[in-house]
C-alpha cells in the first residue's frame, strides 16, 4: 500500500508497531479514495475495472463532507485517484478544498489531462503530490499493458509539470513480467525528470484478474526485484512487496497487510472497501452515505472489526519466514481462489503452487472482481502478444 | 550529529501530531514525512516542545529518567533530520543540516 516511508525512531515500545497496527488504528494511515470510475484509458491490469462514469458517485458536497471527516480524523493526506480522477469537473474544487482543510493530497493520474495550464496550477498548491502512472520505460512496453498513445501522454504531463517547475513528482510502474527487466531503464527516465521512482505489485485485482497470469513476474523475475529494491532504498513502493520480504533481509517499510486496520478505500460511490484491491462484497465495510458516515464504517463495521482480530491459523503460520513474510497479500489469495490463511499466490518458497494447480484442476471459478466500470465494446490492449506499437519520437 | 541536552527544541509549525494507543503519528505537511512516535512519553516531550525548553527541562518534565535518556536522544535525533523539531542551542547560529525535501511549492 502507499504507506509512508516510516521514519519512525524511538524508544523501544511494549508493543511492535506492526502488532499495533494489526489491531487497527481509531483512522486510516493510507486512504485511498477512487473519484471516479471514468476513465479516457483502458489498462489491461486496471485495480478498479474503470472505464464508465457511475451515475451514484459523490456529488461534490459529499465529497467536502468526506474531507471534513478526515480532518476530523486527522487524516493527513488520501490518495485520490479513479479511474482518472482528472476527468471529474470538480477535481481541482475537491483538491482544493482538502488541501484547505489539513488533508494533503497525492493524486494518481495517467497524465492525459496535465497540460501546462494544469501543471502551472498543480505546481501553484501547497501539499500536493502528482503520481503518474506509467508502466514501462518505453512506448512498446508501456503500451501493451495500458494503450496505445498511453506513454506519449504520459511522457507530455512530465514535460509539462517540469516546465512549470513543480517540483519532484512521481512515477509509478506496476511491476510486471514484461517491464521487470527495465527498471535500470525506468529508473533513468525518472531521474531525467527530477521525479521519485515508486514501483508496486501487480495483483488479481478488477481487470487484473484476467492478465494476472499472463504480466505477473516469474519466480526468478521476483527474486532479481528483491535484490532491485534491497540496492534502492530510496525507490518508493507503498510497502506492496513485504511477501519477498521472505526471500532473506526485509525490505524497508511496514511489512504487514494494512487492509481495514490501516489502510482502506473509498470507491466514487462512497462504498468503503479494505483496501484499493479488494472491489468486492466480501470486503465491503459501508458506506460514505450510511448515518455514522466514513467514521463509523471505520470505527465499528462488522468487516473491519473481524480484520482487526487475530488471524487464523493456516499453512503460512508455521512457516519459518512468516514474520517477515505475514503469508502475503489478502487480495491476491482471494482473486486467485485461495483461502486467506493460504500461502500468497506468488509465495517466494512455491508454497502456494500445490494449491494454485489444485484450484485449476478443481476448474471452480474464482471470485470475480465486482463493479465493472469497462466501457463496454472498448478493445482491452493485449498484454499477451505484446505486438510492438509504434514508437513514436 | 548529536542531540545537545542543552538545546531548545522548537516542533515545527508543520507538523500535526495525532494521538494514538502507542504514541502518537506525527506528519510533516510540507516535507510530508509521517513518523510513528512509539512511546507515549516522547509524545509529552513534544507537545510541550515549543521552543522556549531544552532537551533536559523537557525530559525532567516527561519523567524520563537517566537510564532512558540515550533512546529518547536518539529519537530526537531522528527526528531532527526530518525536519520534525528544530533543535538549537543558544548562544551558537548553527542549526541543524537538514536536505531540502520540499516538493511542489
Ligand atoms: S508460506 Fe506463507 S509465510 Fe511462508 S513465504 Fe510463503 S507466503 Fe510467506
Ligand atoms: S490486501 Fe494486499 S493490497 Fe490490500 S492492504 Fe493487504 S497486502 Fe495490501
Amino acid at each position: 500500500m502507499t504507506a509512508p516511508q516510516p521514519t519512525a525512531q524511538p524508544p523501544a515500545a511494549t508493543r511492535g508497531l506492526v502488532d499495533e497496527f494489526r489491531l487497527g488504528l481509531d483512522a486510516p494511515i493510507c486512504l485511498t479514495w477512487e473519484l471516479t470510475y471514468a476513465c479516457n484509458l483502458s489498462c489491461v491490469h486496471c485495480l478498479s475495472s474503470s472505464g464508465r462514469r457511475d451515475p451514484r458517485e459523490l456529488t461534490t458536497e459529499e465529497c467536502f463532507a468526506v474531507v471534513d471527516e478526515l480532518e476530523r480524523l486527522q487524516v493527513f493526506y488520501v490518495n485520490l485517484g479513479g479511474g482518472e480522477p482528472m476527468m471529474r469537473a470538480d477535481f481541482f474544487e475537491i483538491v482544493e478544498y482538502a488541501v484547505d482543510h489539513h488533508v494533503g493530497v497525492k493524486f494518481s493520474t495517467n497524465g492525459t489531462y496535465i497540460d501546462a495550464e494544469a501543471a502551472r496550477r498543480l505546481a501553484g498548491m501547497d501539499y500536493l503530490d502528482v503520481q503518474i502512472s506509467l508502466d514501462g520505460a518505453d512506448a512498446s512496453v508501456n503500451d501493451a499493458v495500458r494503450g496505445e498513445g498511453s506513454y506519449d501522454a504520459a511522457i507530455q504531463a512530465m514535460e509539462h509539470l517540469k516546465a512549470a517547475d513543480f517540483g519532484p513528482f512521481k512515477i509509478s510502474l506496476v511491476v510486471t513480467r514484461h517491464n521487470v527487466d527495465q527498471l535500470d531503464e525506468y529508473k533513468a527516465l525518472a531521474d531525467h525528470y527530477g521525479a521519485q521512482l515508486r514501483v508496486t505489485r501487480l495483483r488479481p485485482s478488477g481487470r487484473g484478474a484476467d492478465s494476472w497470469d499472463e504480466l505477473h513476474p516469474t519466480q526468478a523475475q521476483q527474486r532479481q526485484l528483491y535484490y532491485w529494491l534491497l540496492d534502492r532504498p530510496d525507490v518508493l513502493t507503498g510497502d506492496s512487496f513485504f511477501h519477498l520480504s521472505a526471500l532473506g533481509d526485509a525490505l524497508p517499510g511496514l511489512n504487514l497487510c494494512g487492509a481495514g486496520r490501516v489502510v482502506c478505500l473509498i470507491d466514487p460511490v462512497g462504498d468503503v472497501y479494505a483496501c484499493p484491491f479488494v472491489i468486492h462484497d466480501e470486503f465491503l465495510a459501508g458506506n460514505v452515505r450510511d448515518a455514522g458516515g466514513f467514521t463509523g464504517v471505520w470505527r465499528t463495521s462488522d468487516l473491519f472489526t473481524a480484520l482487526r482480530e487475530p488471524e487464523s491459523e493456516g499453512a503460512c503460520t508455521s512457516c519459518g519466514a512468516y514474520d517477515a513474510c505475514q503469508g502475503g497479500c489478502m487480495a491476491s489469495k482471494f482473486f486467485v481462489g485461495l483461502e486467506l490463511t493460504d500461502p500468497d499466490p506468488e509465495c517466494v518458497l512455491g508454497n502456494a503452487e500445490p494449491l494454485l494447480a489444485a484450484v485449476a484442476a478443481a476448474g471452480g471459478p474464482a471470485p470475480r472482481p465486482m463493479q465493472d466500470h469497462s466501457r463496454p465494446g472498448v478493445p482491452l490492449p493485449s498484454p499477451v502478444t505484446l505486438k510492438p506499437t509504434r514508437r513514436r519520437g | 550529529m548529536t542531540v545537545p541536552v542543552d538545546g531548545v527544541v522548537a516542533l515545527d509549525p508543520q507538523v500535526a501530531l495525532r494521538p494514538e494507543r502507542f504514541g502518537a503519528l506525527a506528519y510533516h505537511f510540507g516535507n510530508r514525512k509521517l513518523s510513528f512516535l512509539k512511546h507515549p512519553d516522547l509524545v509529552a516531550v513534544l507537545e510541550a516542545a515549543d521552543g522556549t525548553r531544552t532537551v533536559a527541562e523537557l525530559f525532567a518534565a516527561a519523567g524520563i529518567t537517566e537510564a532512558r535518556r540515550p533512546s529518547f536522544l536518539a529519537a530526537l535525533e531522528t527526528l531532527e533530520r526530518s525536519e520534525m523539531v528544530r533543535i538549537t542551542v543558544p548562544g551558537t547560529t548553527q542549526q541543524a543540516t537538514t536536505q531540502k525535501d520540499g516538493a511542489a511549492a
